[in-house]
């Protein structure tokens, strides 16, 4: 027998008892759905609407459009997912009444030149083209063990583009799979991972360039 | 015999970072890259460099629901159970 069906089997077994009790009306299976996703659904609403305030009224949102659903729920996508699809609906319903919505089709255009690292940063000329002419600068391990880099992560996030910042926070803050973002957010594996590597890239720039303005006197 | 590959330059390789970590470089690729790194620190550092910022990113959802928002949530269901939701 295969491990991973097991697993898989043992999966859906859990997730319909779990239904079955939320349909019954049992409030711990309730908070226990709750207490798994809701930090991870104020995260991803914030992703759509302004304030932390407003995420946390357009979660609450989605948790009354999960529950009148729930008969419709027919277990052909995870609860997970079948939740996160809930959230991002309303979240962009009520950004777009805030006027702050993404359009989808932004997700996979513009800025097709970036560069991970800027050109200026490597040799233009003779035989060690392309090499680094301006390496990445040094971290110590105080900076990389600090809380500081937590910090300038999130800084460097909070200042992608939309698509860039939808896709690396779900992929590298909440963990999810590359196949559950690209079932999310309606895009192909190729772009998501496009969008991806101009995230991280970004990011890590951003963090590499406020380290180095700290180490210099 | 074919010629031997052309090899990767910094450039290049910094924009394949996503793809070898995601584990989507062809075989050959992945085998230039990881000979690139055999000889340049710069890259080994840059790599490394973007795990420490996933490492972090990874640290930033230590995060606790707040009992006014459970409370909340249960008033939220509370409602939907007795048909008013």
């Amino acid at each position: 027998m295969e491990l991973g069906s097991e697993a898989a089997g043992e999966r859906a077994g859990a997730t319909s008892a779990l239904l079955e009790a939320l349909r019954a009306g049992d409030e711990s299976a309730f908070l226990h759905l709750v207490n798994r996703h809701q930090a991870s659904m104020i995260r991803v609403a914030t992703l759509y609407v302004g304030s932390r305030a407003a995420a946390e009224e357009v979660v609450q949102e989605a948790w009354v459009g999960v529950l009148k659903g729930l008969h419709l729920f027919e277990g052909r996508s995870s609860l997970k997912s079948w939740i996160f699809r809930i959230l991002v609906n309303t979240a962009k319903a009520r950004g777009i009444r805030e006027a702050r919505s993404v359009p989808l089709s932004s997700l996979a255009s513009g800025d097709e030149d970036e560069a991970a690292v800027p050109a200026e940063r490597f040799q233009e000329h003779g035989v060690w083209t392309g090499h680094w002419s301006q390496p990445p600068s040094e971290w110590s391990d105080d900076q990389v063990a600090s809380a500081e880099l937590v910090a300038l992560a999130r800084e460097g996030i909070e200042q992608l583009p939309p698509a860039q910042r939808e896709v690396m926070t779900l992929r590298d803050v909440e963990g999810w799979e590359a196949h559950d973002v690209c079932e999310l957010l309606e895009v192909s594996e190729a772009n998501q991972r496009v969008l991806l590597h101009r995230a991280r890239s970004k990011v890590r720039a951003y963090v590499e360039e406020r380290l180095g303005k700290e180490v210099r006197p | 015999m074919t010629s031997a590959p052309p090899h990767l330059t910094c450039q290049h390789l910094v924009e394949l970072v996503t793809e070898y970590l995601e584990g989507k470089l062809s075989h050959g690729d992945r085998s230039r890259l990881e000979q690139h790194l055999c000889f340049c620190d710069s890259c080994v550092k840059y790599l490394e460099q973007m795990r420490q910022v996933l490492r972090a990113t990874g640290r930033l959802t230590e995060e606790s629901i707040t009992p006014e928002a459970q409370e909340k949530l249960l008033d939220v269901f509370r409602k939907w159970k007795a048909g008013g939701a």
